[in-house]
Formats: structure tokens, C-alpha cells, sequence
């Protein structure tokens, strides 16, 4: 291996959004700020704000497939397909043995589970009438092994659990393999079917935190007075990883180098996020980045919309960036929903772009700053232009006390 | 139900699991297995559908007298004959 060996690099992006199906229109709509959050029935609760994406389903296979597997494979399969074309792969310079494939999930089987509830009831609950494809779309490797079987690769695949931080690990797990040797190429996604399972819906809103508003658009509100839960979307990102040296001599453009990340825990709570361990989890980063918090140009936050989530990172940010006058924050949740498992992904690839066009996408729908959300430097409403970009850090946090970080360097 | 009616509902079950299936070049006495896209998953949804639409239970037993849409059609014909 060469001395850019150990250096990785994000040479793909394949996505399905809310509002778009590819990292341009993505990219145009995040700058617009434009939400196409809609009300959605979801069954037993009813009408609520929700994220769901429209692509085309059969571009990469059969509508039969797609019947037989989950959601979850319909939208990973795309992204990975999309992924590959974006990173001119086609494998006649990677094996396909010496592939990896890593899908972070915040959850999975959910939706499926609870369709099979609903069939059976049809039936007076009778299992004669429970399906047989419900343990093959119900392994937590579902995802990822749909995406294999479309790929045709036969290196390892499996899924990161890992809440609504698993976009962000399954990337961390793509670098980590890539530095071990195990692959030579890594599709790392994050996928979310979450829109699916009425369970989500209905947890959330038993919670408190699930988000209400006559406007669906204005429905995720993040760091705004009126913020009053989170919009569920279902979305998907993959991200195509290669070494720095094989990336240059194959010419493929670059989109960016995972110079840091981490990953800790709060070991406090079930559901409340901490925001002292997010920031120790973006000193960790930092540091391994070899970087100081004033390097940083954009943080995309995490931030839900929820009333402590949200209070909680911009103590964090503030404690960690107080004073770097050149660190701009958004949020994307603002304007696609929280895409759970993809939303790690999705946000960082919403950001990508501004390594080349200079801009930070807004956050949306901020009408009134809660004050203990007040943050220097946090883009509203409009999009801001920078002189340049050159360093991204992303945060992605989830239940269970699960906070990881990302941080992204233009190469 | 008649054998015809049989036939179109074998048919209608198959274009529902796979609607690219070419139906109209089938065979009939010859495995639907070797002129369609269907695998061991596939058979077990004919099945379901079946017990779904008319209460009937194939035994595992049964599977290959479905082999092929004459096979099937005889072996379903009794079955269904007062449906």
C-alpha cells in the first residue's frame, strides 16, 4: 500500500430524499430551503408531517424484487447503484470480493413485522397466514445483503445499529475496514423505511416528540421558540469510500477525506440526549482530525426539533466552538425530516457540495431563536456564501446515549 | 370453480408475483420453474395466495403436483370444484 493508503476518501454519493433523488437536485433544494414535507395517514394514528421519497423504484431491478424484499432494500439498492455510477466504478478496477458493504439502520424489521401483524389479522390472527418472506426481510442484514445481491458483490456486508447515528457509523466502519486491508472498497449507507411502522409514529408522539404543525413544511423546526417534535422521513445515502491513492490514480473526482471521527456513549439515559458527552465525542473527532474547533467552516447539527435535543447540542457547539467566529452551523432535519438511520448520511452529503460552491445551506424555519438555543453563526432561513469550505463536521446522535461524529476535509 | 377459471386464477397469482412474466408463450405441460422466473419463494406465494383467496391448504407433500400449469390445474380442480 502507498503512503495515501491509509487516507479515505468519499469518491460516490447515492441518495433518495424527500425531496430529491440525487445529490444536484439535493443540493438545490437544500439551498432553496425547500421542504416537501407532507401529511401522510399513517394507519391507527392518523394524520402527521412525514418525509416520504419518490424515485424510480425499477431503474436497478425488478418490480418482483422489490415486492419480495423491504423498503429498505428498494431505497438502498438505488443509492448503492447511484453511488457506483456517481464514483465511475464498474469493477474492472476493484474486485468484487474486495467490496464492503455497511448499511446503518436505526432500525429494521419494524415495518415488516407490523405489516405481518396487520395481514394476520385479516385472518383472525390465524399463523397459517404469517408470510414466509418475514425472516429474510427481518434480519438486521436485510439492507445490506439486498444490495449485495443487486451489486452481485461478494465481500462482506452487514448492518450498524446504531440508532439515528448509524449513517455516521456505517461510514466510520467503511474507513475502519478500509485502513485494516479487510476491503478495498467500501459502500457504506444509511437507510431509513421508518415512515413504515406506525409504532415509530406513535412512540414518538406517546413521548411528546412527535412534531404537529397546520403547515407540514414548517412542521421541523429546529432551534425555533415553537419546536414541538420531530417529522419522521424515510430517506437513504451511500457513499462509495476508496483509498486516497487509488482514487487519484483512477481520476475519479473527489468529493472529500474523512480526516476524523468518533463515537461514545452517554451511559446516562434512555431516550435524553447529553450534551457534555457531545462535545467530548466532537473533541475526540477534532483531535484525531489533528484540527482545532476554528478549522471547522460548517458543523451540520444533529438537532431534531425536540425541546432538550436541541438545547442540549448548542450547549455542546458552544462549549467546544465558543469564539470561532469562522464556524457556520445548519441544520438539514429543517427541511427534509429526520431520516433516522440515513440522516447521518444524507446531511453530510446535503453539505458536500459547499467544499465546491461555497455555499452553507440554511436552516429552516427558525421564526423566533428559543434563547437556549442561541448559537453564533447559525445560517436561517437564507443561504450564506463563505469565501471557501475547506473542513465539515457532522454530528449524528441517537437514543440509547449514542453520539458519533464525522469530520470532512476537501482534498 | 372450471378448469379454465382454475387456469386464469393460476395465471392472474403468477402475473401478481412477477407482472414481467411472458404468460403467453407458457407451456403448459412443461415446470413453470423452467420457463418463468420463479423460485422456491415464489412457489410458497402461489401457495399462500391460495389459502388466502379460497381457505385451501396445500400439504408440503402436494408441492410437486403444482409443477406445471396442467398439473396444476388437475390438482386444484377437485379442490375448488365447489368454490
Amino acid at each position: 500500500m502507498g503512503q495515501n493508503s491509509h487516507r479515505i476518501v468519499i469518491t460516490g454519493v447515492g441518495l433518495v430524499a424527500p425531496n430529491a433523488n440525487n445529490l444536484r437536485e439535493f443540493r438545490e433544494k437544500l439551498l432553496a430551503g425547500q421542504s416537501e414535507i407532507r401529511e401522510v395517514d399513517i394507519r391507527y394514528v392518523g394524520k402527521v408531517p412525514a418525509g416520504l421519497c419518490s424515485f424510480p423504484e425499477t431503474k436497478y431491478r425488478k418490480k418482483k424484487e422489490n415486492k419480495r424484499g423491504t423498503r429498505a432494500g428498494c431505497l438502498g439498492v438505488y443509492a448503492a447503484h447511484e453511488s457506483l455510477h456517481d464514483a465511475g466504478i464498474d469493477f474492472t478496477e476493484y474486485k468484487t470480493e474486495r467490496t464492503g458493504v455497511y448499511i446503518g439502520l436505526t432500525e429494521h424489521g419494524t415495518v415488516e413485522t407490523e405489516n405481518e401483524i396487520y395481514n394476520i389479522s385479516q385472518f383472525g390472527y390465524n399463523i397459517d397466514y404469517w408470510t414466509h418472506h418475514h425472516n429474510p426481510r427481518t434480519v438486521l442484514n436485510n439492507p445490506a445483503g439486498e444490495i449485495t445481491m443487486s451489486l452481485g458483490t461478494t465481500g462482506p456486508h452487514y448492518s450498524i445499529g446504531a440508532a439515528c447515528a448509524a449513517g455516521n457509523c456505517a461510514l466510520i466502519q467503511g474507513v475502519q475496514m478500509l485502513r485494516l486491508g479487510e476491503v478495498d472498497l467500501a459502500i457504506c449507507g444509511g437507510i431509513s423505511e421508518s415512515t413504515g411502522s406506525f409504532g415509530i409514529f406513535a412512540s414518538f408522539r406517546a413521548q411528546g416528540a412527535l412534531a404537529a404543525h397546520t403547515d407540514s413544511t414548517k412542521a421541523c423546526r429546529p432551534f425555533d421558540r415553537d419546536r414541538n417534535g420531530i417529522v419522521i422521513s424515510e430517506g437513504a445515502c451511500v457513499m462509495t469510500l476508496e483509498r486516497l491513492d487509488r482514487a487519484l490514480e483512477r481520476g475519479n473526482k473527489i468529493y472529500g477525506e474523512i480526516v476524523g471521527y468518533a463515537v461514545n456513549s452517554d451511559a446516562r439515559d434512555f431516550v435524553l440526549p447529553y450534551g457534555p458527552r457531545q462535545a467530548e465525542c466532537m473533541r475526540l473527532a477534532l483531535n484525531r482530525a489533528g484540527i482545532e474547533p476554528g478549522d471547522i467552516d460548517i458543523i451540520n447539527t444533529h438537532a431534531t426539533g425536540t425541546r432538550q435535543g436541541d438545547v442540549e447540542e448548542c450547549r455542546a457547539i458552544n462549549e467546544v466552538f465558543n469564539g470561532c467566529g469562522s464556524t457556520f452551523i445548519n441544520n438539514t432535519k429543517s427541511i427534509i425530516g429526520h431520516t433516522m438511520g440515513a440522516a447521518g448520511l444524507l446531511e453530510l452529503a446535503g453539505n458536500l457540495p459547499s467544499f465546491f460552491d461555497g455555499w452553507v445551506h440554511p436552516t429552516i424555519n427558525v421564526d423566533h431563536i428559543d434563547p437556549e438555543c442561541e448559537i453564533a453563526n447559525l445560517v436561517v432561513n437564507e443561504a450564506k456564501k463563505l469565501d471557501g469550505v475547506t473542513t465539515i463536521l457532522n454530528n449524528s446522535f441517537g437514543m440509547v446515549g449514542i453520539n458519533s461524529v464525522v469530520i470532512v476535509k476537501r482534498v | 370453480m372450471m378448469r379454465e377459471e382454475i387456469k386464469d386464477v393460476i395465471l392472474e397469482i403468477i402475473k401478481d408475483i412477477d407482472e414481467e412474466a411472458r404468460l403467453e408463450s407458457l407451456q403448459p405441460d412443461q415446470p413453470l420453474r423452467d420457463q418463468l422466473d420463479l423460485d422456491s419463494m415464489d412457489f410458497l406465494d402461489i401457495v399462500m395466495e391460495l389459502r388466502k383467496r379460497y381457505k385451501l391448504h396445500i400439504p408440503e407433500d402436494d408441492y410437486p403436483q403444482l409443477a406445471t400449469l396442467t398439473s396444476c390445474t388437475n390438482y386444484l380442480e377437485s379442490r375448488l370444484e365447489h368454490v
